[in-house]
């Protein structure tokens, strides 16, 4: 287990939470412009500043609590998720000697971590008193253990092929061909069980503001609703990140130097969530459950089935 | 096409055949029985006892040999005040049934005359479902009671409202009334008032070993459209029962329009459906035009149709987007918004309003087109095809959207019929029955156009049945384009608003009837008229009575919306609250319409 220098985790720490943060701005202008429209445009170059005047506005709030909310819960539960979320990032092999912590099973750690993050919308639902957010949050722990278990699954094939549980070693495994090819079904199963994850369209269920106003965080409001908001989009990085070291190849490529690679793999990633918002709508609550039981699971078996039988055979 | 410009004056926009039912009833029921009114709209009108009209009712439901299924309106007239009623029964308040008929192609209305205190009639909730909210709103508006009533408790007012608004003794604006105030116990009380107590509402709270969450969705909330409040029954997710409580966007619209003129009245129909802008004018004018005796010329009926048809779009393009979103889809609604501008470019062009034009006049138009108006309107009509293309592809063939709408939300043509509900959410039942098709009006009949229909009656007909009928408005708008009449945009008539003023410097008769008309506004002959007219969402009809004077005595003004959202909790039980979203942006309704 390596553990890199302190410059490198504070280094990195903020990096991501600066971009989750510059997410929020290239979402909007990316839906906006999608969309026929304009976007945040207003504030500095491209309107790029709109962040740190929302960043500005959400921490000069009251910082309000409902009286009706159990308040120590209510408190701990955004702070869960921007916790999980950075901690699982520790892992991510960003490139060969940048990167916060390395030991061997660094993708059981990852999904263990996520699975921790649900923690905070539960508790978020359960802590509000609010029915709406209570729905919420049902919504979510339902999504996320349908959705978990073949995300995971999903995985193994990747694991299967490099013989390991260790991210730098998934990538240096990839030096002859992404596992993308191989593992095309993994691709595609592993990609929709991060949009769950995250919860995001078409899996944003738990929030789903034309039917549950803003679901589990309904009743938060500045700096607290503003680490939900970051969390997730560290979720998105975390997940576009995740997909590009286990499918594409992670920092590996011509040229460039594997820093950019990374970073360019990520963000085209990010930018793939964010089309697939603008364009679809969401399911319904009991047709989602049926589509991760039904469809998804038994593919992820198949998937880890031929899988195996391939390597076996060779 | 063929396309004649021979003007369908608006005193013949109604076909009546009065004799049949009339002699029908009679024979059934005794001569004695009825006192016929004549009105101006042909619509055959019978005074009925108190004892006897739930029978007619029956009959004319269920038993006469083409039926008159729908209960169209219900609604009351307080009739203390009024001077010019010769020969009808005598009556402090009247209640007004309303029945329509599609085999007969025709409608009937029955009066029953209440006096001396005996406000009190027996309720017609189980013969019509839709009866309900109906007598309701006459309670809450007129006091009457509805023996038998399952609910009748206030509708559209506060439960805590002191009198009845549309009594003539009830005053119209707030400097009519006291000085308002609230002490701390007139604050407890109405806090109070609001409180939720399940068994009100006709709900349970617990069913064997579990309780049931209520919900309350609205009156603030994303996808009710509006101010509007339904009161969930849940069972986990699944809905067991959904009141919808209503009101919270009630102006009072009928009671003003017995304060304003005639003339002054036409924005405020604007804004009763506010999606379908000078649309709600149509039945308005063309009621007045009626009573007046006002032939329209060609040309203005053709400008009404097209802008009528533009704003059709334009509300069908919004409910298409919204639709979207309420299951999910993030993108269509700003695509639509965008081909919404276009169209309000064109209206802004030709009426120098945008979504409340209003336009029309009694006897015509506000004004001619104006230069280059084809241009225009010729650019849209080549634009908007593709985008339609477009939209069906992202929207209606999209699976997800397919699994979420087909086989919710479902009723079919007889419920459709026993709710009341018309337009749209009639058709996607099957029944391809289009006001603008049956009693064509505003010269409809010169026009080639097809009435869709769907099939199932859920939330994706509703929709499929929308995007068609855009298709077939641009089709008559291109008609309107190439055949646009030359001549007059406004009768030449003395009633018309503001009169012509061509001849007022010649002749000294004509420059009094400006004058008088100007400042006071035109005085509608006495007696009842009304007209109907396919919008928005379905049928609208402004049913006015005039008592000879320069304001209405009553406005009635049917909406389609009112009943269609009474039907809310027979489309959801047993389903899902996102299902329930669906449903709701499948209605296609706006609260101004549906409180008026």
């Amino acid at each position: 287990m390596t553990l890199g220098s302190p410059f490198d985790i504070a280094g990195i720490l903020g990096a991501l939470i600066t971009v989750a943060a510059l997410l929020i701005w290239v979402e909007r202008r990316l839906l906006a412009i999608w969309q026929d429209r304009l976007g945040p445009n207003r504030v500095g170059p491209l309107g790029l500043f709109q962040v740190v005047a929302d960043m500005l506005k959400i921490l000069s709030k009251e910082d309000w609590i409902p009286p009706f909310a159990d308040k120590p819960v209510f408190v701990l539960a955004p702070v869960v998720i921007m916790g999980c979320m950075l901690a699982a990032f520790a892992v991510i092999p960003i490139a060969p000697d940048i990167g916060i912590i390395d030991f061997d099973f660094d993708l059981l750690y990852v999904l263990a971590v996520l699975a921790l993050s649900v923690y905070s919308v539960v508790l978020a639902g359960y802590a509000s008193n609010s029915k709406y957010s209570l729905i919420g949050s049902l919504r979510a722990t339902a999504q996320a253990i349908s959705y978990e278990v073949f995300l995971a699954m999903s995985a193994l094939g990747v694991v299967m092929l490099a013989g390991t549980f260790d991210l730098r070693a998934i990538v240096e495994a990839q030096r002859d061909g992404w596992f993308v090819v191989p593992q095309f079904l993994g691709f595609i199963l592993f990609f929709i069980g991060v949009l769950a994850e995250t919860h995001r369209t078409p899996f944003d269920l738990p929030e789903a503001e034309n039917e549950l106003v803003a679901g589990y965080h309904t009743e938060y409001s500045g700096m607290k609703f503003g680490m939900f908001f970051v969390g997730e989009y560290i979720g998105v990085t975390l997940g576009a990140a995740l997909i590009v070291t286990l499918f594409f190849g992670g920092w590996l490529g011509p040229v460039l130097p594997p820093l950019a690679w990374f970073t360019i793999k990520t963000a085209v990633f990010i930018l793939l969530f964010i089309l697939v918002r603008g364009s679809l709508p969401r399911p319904r609550y009991d047709q989602l459950m049926s589509f991760g039981w039904l469809v998804m699971l038994p593919l992820s078996f198949l998937n880890l089935l031929v899988t195996g039988a391939v390597i076996l055979w060779r | 096409m063929t396309f004649t410009t021979t003007a369908g004056s608006a005193t013949t926009t109604e076909r009546p055949k009065t004799g049949a039912i009339v002699g029908e009833l009679r024979r059934r029921f005794g001569d004695d029985e009825f006192t016929v009114q004549s009105t101006y709209d042909g619509i055959p009108t019978l005074w009925v006892s108190k004892d006897r009209f739930v029978d007619c009712l029956t009959y004319l439901k269920r038993e006469t040999e083409r039926p008159y299924p729908m209960l169209f309106d219900l609604t009351a007239v307080d009739e203390r005040l009024r001077q010019y009623r010769d020969g009808l029964p005598a009556s402090e308040f009247t209640l007004v049934y309303h029945l329509l008929s599609f085999d007969r192609n025709e409608d009937i209305r029955l009066k029953v005359a209440l006096a001396d205190g005996g406000l009190s009639v027996p309720s017609i909730a189980s013969l019509w479902p839709n009866a309900n909210w109906y007598e309701r709103e006459v309670f809450d508006m007129f006091g009457i009671r509805f023996e038998g009533h399952p609910n009748l408790r206030r509708i559209l007012m506060p439960p805590t409202w002191k009198g009845y608004p549309l009594r003539k003794d009830h005053p119209a604006r707030a400097t009519e009334m006291g000085r308002f105030s609230l002490p701390e116990q007139k604050q407890e009380a109405e806090q109070e008032a609001l409180r939720f107590v399940p068994e009100e509402w006709g709900m349970q709270r617990q069913k064997d070993s579990s309780d049931f969450l209520f919900l309350n969705l609205g009156p603030n909330h994303p996808s009710v459209h509006g101010v509007f409040r339904i009161a969930l029954q849940l069972d986990g997710e699944e809905i067991v029962d959904a009141v919808p409580d209503i009101g919270y966007h009630h102006r009072a619209a009928e009671k003003m329009g017995e304060r304003q003129s005639w003339h002054t009245y036409i924005p405020y129909t604007d804004r009763v459906d506010y999606l379908g802008g000078s649309l709600n004018n149509l039945p308005y004018v063309m009621a007045l035009e009626q009573m007046a005796g006002i032939e329209v010329p060609p040309r203005a009926q053709t400008i009404r149709v097209m802008i009528s048809e533009f704003y059709r779009i334009n509300n069908h393009l919004l409910f298409y987007g919204t639709f979207a979103q309420d299951v999910g889809q993030l993108s269509p609604v700003f695509y639509m918004f965008v081909d919404r501008e276009r169209v309000f470019e064109i209206i802004e062009a030709i009426t120098g309003g945008r979504m409340h034009s209003s336009f029309f006049r009694i006897g015509g138009t506000a004004m001619d087109l104006p230069e280059g108006w084809d241009k225009k309107v010729r650019e849209f009509v080549d634009y908007f095809p593709k985008r339609l293309a477009h939209y069906d592809k992202m929207v209606l063939a999209n699976s997800i959207l397919k699994r979420r709408t087909q086989g919710i939300g479902v009723y079919d043509t007889k419920e459709a019929i026993d709710w009341g509900a018309t337009g749209p959410g009639l058709r996607a039942t099957g029944l391809a029955w289009d006001y603008r098709k049956a009693r064509p009006y505003s010269g409809y009949e010169n026009f080639e156009f097809e009435v869709p229909s769907g099939k199932n009656g859920d939330c994706y007909d509703r929709c499929q049945v929308r995007v068609e009928e855009m298709r077939q408005s641009l089709r008559i708008i291109e008609q309107c384009l190439n055949n646009m009449p030359s001549g007059p945009y406004k009768a030449f008539h003395p009633l018309t608003t503001p009169p012509p003023k061509a001849r007022t410097m010649h002749d000294i008769e004509t420059l009094i009837q400006h004058f008088l008309n100007v400042s006071w506004g035109p005085v509608i002959p006495a007696g009842e008229g009304s007209a109907c007219v396919e919008g928005t969402k379905g049928l609208y009809r402004y049913y006015l009575t005039s008592d000879g004077n320069t304001t209405s005595y009553r406005t009635r003004v049917r909406t389609a919306s009112f009943p269609h959202l009474q039907m809310i909790p027979l489309m959801s039980r047993g389903l899902m609250i996102a299902d329930l979203i669906a449903i709701l942006g499948s209605i296609d309704f706006v609260m101004s319409d549906v409180d008026r």
